[in-house]
């Protein structure tokens, strides 16, 4: 009897909790197109936007955006801010010890270089990236001279002002760029780096990223992952699911 | 690895000398003692520098302030404007774009869209503002009986400066100018945080503190690290220009002195 | 805004800006400038009742109290505002959850602290997880408020103290002499007497406060700097109907002329007010204005 009464107890708690977590908030960065940026009408816009609403019809959950600060966006999560990150995040190991990631919804897509000719050395000149990026930790390891700034627009700036020979970040976020700036060129050969980009969730809330895996799979599957993908041109497909 | 190797590789990393890789995992607080303590460097650097050379700028300011002559009044009233009105950050910012458009101009140029050399002149003009201030309000107030006395010893021009005018307006400003040098010494965070680009991950106290915020993904641990090393650096701070106003103050009675200490309330 | 703003790309130059200098984006800018003034008009009040508060512990009789007011004046003095900010709002909101977490679910078995996580029971979560989006930014607002006002609030504390300290010790005697008490001399005495003292330091504080109001981005609210840097940086034609360069310097530029008019205007009106407050003052400014009246 008291295990029955234990039960059902259990069962009410996680029928209150499943309630109380009918808003989901959906945390980003809003400065990184296409994957997320924020629109002439000030609000959150781009491939995430589009995806994480269509993630969450298919779930039926109430799902609300949120902007937060790159370099905090984890530390706010893991605190209670909101309940997913999804920013263009790259599934990493380090990432990975301190939140759980959903399956990738893109696949692993490479990085590239960008700069003002062909035939700069990528391997021992300077290289700008955004502070705190996988990129960043790269290029320390590779042993290039790496110059940090706050945003990726001031990477691309500095690349063109001449302070460093080129820049490295993700291809789709560079390739708008270099179309529209005659300037600019790809250089050196493509990195892969990341294990593609999911959606981040606190380890202690297992439901909420299943949840999204399912669909995630699922769109991975009836193909409309891959059309918005194109849609927004941010990596390759995934093809066969 | 032993904390004393930790040491031995990182202590003057942000210099460029030791071991050139960051910690990448099982970060010890052995590392971020050191690495942050490393990046202090930089801070006491660009303190020292600016305050040093900012002191002889803002004391020219002062004078100019207090001039009759219009032409020298108004640039050093709108110098001491436009940098106590604008926050440090924008002037920062301001100052990256105009070192970078001036570095095709011409070679010497070159050192100054660094940290090193661009930021430090950058926190030499605000410290120079902001001091010239507190100078020109002790200028104002240095009683009316000294300059009287000096008068009446015949002083004039330079001596009267450098023997009467001077030294008080130093004693009297000195209080509001030790909280100046704490102000400063804590802006220098700023430099690497949004100004200047950090080269090689050479950085300052921020910069490593805000590394291993980033990778460790707790802000908790790091940033009072910071904060330990910067209220024991502006105690030294306290001590240094306390040990400076009590001899600007040596001859004066024990009542008074203590009397001075008390007008520690005009701060930046 | 406008209905020609339809199509921009076939717009000249003065109806192209009239159309984007009124999108949404940019009425979020504009809209922040409000936020930036009312967070000052909030913060000072608060930090000066944090700072009086601080200066009155400090003098107190009473030595832990007096430990406590004169360890908060060093502490919060001694740290650099970014470092502060870059943690402590992160801090208090886990505090306050902890706190309504104890109250309100006394029976919830799990630990606060699983690994990284920090998990309260949902009634705890401030704001609930059904409130409006309004609430949350206000919640964040208030924050920042909160965070605001603790760190100037020290630097208050200290200038309050030294004003205290600066009003002339005969003052104090007289109403020790008409028999009143501490509390009394205290209230009635000292406390109107110290302000003309403490305005110099006061108005400091105030210019300084103004300028440290960029660190707000930091503290999760979406500010004017934001909003120069999200607007300014270059703006491709994939993404925008209003694409640009890099325009930073010039919404940098709008900012300084923005924070270059409000201290003059604070400068003027702190001027008006030492004139108001040395008014029957015994000092030499309330000396001159008691001569000039008679």
């Amino acid at each position: 009897m008291k295990r029955l009464i234990l039960a059902s107890a259990a069962l009410a708690v996680s029928a209150g909790m499943a309630a109380a977590q009918d808003v989901v908030r959906l945390g980003t960065e809003g400065a990184y197109p296409p994957w997320n940026f924020i629109n002439d009408a000030g609000e959150v816009d781009g491939f995430e936007r589009e995806l994480g609403d269509e993630l969450c019809a298919r779930a039926e959950l109430e799902c609300e955006w949120v902007t937060n600060d790159w370099d905090s966006i984890i530390p706010n999560l893991v605190s209670g801010n909101y309940d997913a990150i999804i920013a263009g995040m790259s599934i990493t190991d380090e990432r990975d010890e301190v939140i759980d990631f959903s399956q990738n919804y893109t696949p692993p897509d490479p990085s590239a270089y960008a700069a003002m000719s062909e035939d700069v050395d990528v391997e021992g000149g300077v290289i700008a990236a955004q502070t705190g990026t996988i990129q960043a930790g790269y290029i320390a390891e590779q042993g290039a001279t790496l110059v940090e700034y706050a945003t990726p627009d001031e990477t691309i700036q500095a690349v063109k002002s001449g302070e460093a020979d080129a820049v490295l970040a993700d291809k789709s976020f560079l390739a708008p760029i270099v179309e529209d700036d005659p300037e600019l060129v790809w250089a050196g050969p493509d990195v892969a780096l990341g294990g593609g980009v999911g959606m981040g969730f606190r380890e202690s809330d297992p439901e909420l990223r299943a949840t999204f895996d399912a669909v995630i799979e699922e769109m991975k599957c009836d193909g409309s992952l891959d059309a918005l993908i194109e849609k927004w041109d941010v990596s390759s497909t995934h093809g066969e699911c | 690895m032993s904390c004393w190797e930790t040491i031995a590789d990182y202590a003057l990393r942000s210099v460029g000398i030791g071991e050139r890789l960051l910690p990448r995992d099982n970060f010890t607080l052995c590392q971020q003692f050191t690495l942050i303590g490393s990046g202090l460097i930089w801070n006491v650097y660009f303190a020292v520098i600016a305050l040093a050379s900012g002191f002889f700028l803002a004391t020219a300011v002062a004078l100019g302030k207090a001039s009759r002559i219009r032409a020298i009044r108004k640039p050093s009233e709108w110098f001491i404007f436009l940098f106590r009105g604008s926050p440090l950050f924008i002037q920062f910012f301001f100052a990256y774009f105009l070192f970078l458009s001036l570095k095709p101009v011409a070679p010497v140029f070159d050192p100054f869209t660094s940290a090193w050399a661009g930021a430090t002149i950058v926190l030499f003009l605000n410290t120079a503002a902001y001091s010239g201030e507190i100078f020109y309000g002790a200028l104002r107030t240095i009683p009316k009986g000294e300059l009287e006395a000096a008068d009446a010893y015949g002083l004039s021009g330079w001596s009267r400066f450098r023997r009467i005018v001077w030294p008080t307006m130093l004693r009297l400003a000195w209080p509001a100018y030790t909280n100046e040098a704490i102000f400063l010494f804590h802006a220098t965070t700023l430099v690497y945080f949004s100004g200047f680009p950090a080269w090689q991950q050479r950085g300052d106290a921020l910069y490593y503190a805000n590394y291993f915020a980033d990778k460790t993904f707790n802000p908790f641990v790091p940033y009072p690290i910071l904060a330990g090393y910067f209220i024991l650096l502006t105690l030294v701070i306290i001590a240094l220009f306390g040990a400076i106003n009590a001899r600007l103050n040596r001859h004066l009675p024990q009542e008074a002195r203590r009397g001075l200490r008390l007008r520690l309330n005009v701060i930046r | 805004m406008f209905p020609f703003c339809t199509d921009p790309d076939t717009l000249d130059t003065v109806r192209w800006f009239a159309c984007y200098l009124t999108t949404g984006k940019h009425m979020s800018f504009y809209l922040s400038f409000g936020t930036v003034l009312l967070l000052l008009a909030i913060t000072a009040p608060t930090a000066l009742a944090f700072g009086f508060a601080g200066a009155a512990a400090a003098r107190s009789r009473f030595l832990p109290l007096s430990l406590f007011g004169k360890g908060y004046i060093a502490i919060v003095r001694g740290v650099p505002d970014i470092a502060f900010f870059l943690f402590f709002v992160i801090a208090l909101d886990q505090i306050f959850e902890w706190t309504r977490h104890q109250v309100l679910c006394p029976d919830w078995d799990q630990p606060i602290r699983q690994g990284n996580d920090f998990i309260v029971c949902q009634a705890a979560k401030l704001p609930l997880n059904t409130a409006p989006q309004w609430m949350h930014e206000t919640y964040g607002f208030f924050l920042a408020v909160l965070t605001f006002a603790l760190v100037f609030g020290a630097f208050a504390a200290n200038v309050l103290f030294g004003a205290m300290r600066a009003v002339p010790r005969a003052q104090m005697e007289t109403a020790e002499a008409y028999g009143m008490t501490r509390r009394q001399a205290f209230w009635r005495v000292l406390v109107p007497q110290m302000w003309i003292y403490a305005i110099p330091g006061l108005s400091n504080l105030w210019m300084v406060l103004i300028k440290a109001t960029p660190l707000l981005f930091l503290l999760g609210v979406e500010d004017i700097v934001y909003w120069a840097r999200e607007l300014g940086s270059s703006k491709t034609p994939r993404f925008t109907d209003y694409p640009h360069g890099d325009w930073r310097m010039w919404y940098f530029l709008a900012l300084l002329v923005f924070y270059l008019a409000f201290t003059r205007v604070s400068e003027i009106a702190l001027e008006r007010l030492t004139v108001r407050l040395s008014h029957g003052q015994a000092t030499a400014q309330g000396e001159a204005q008691r001569r000039a009246g008679a």
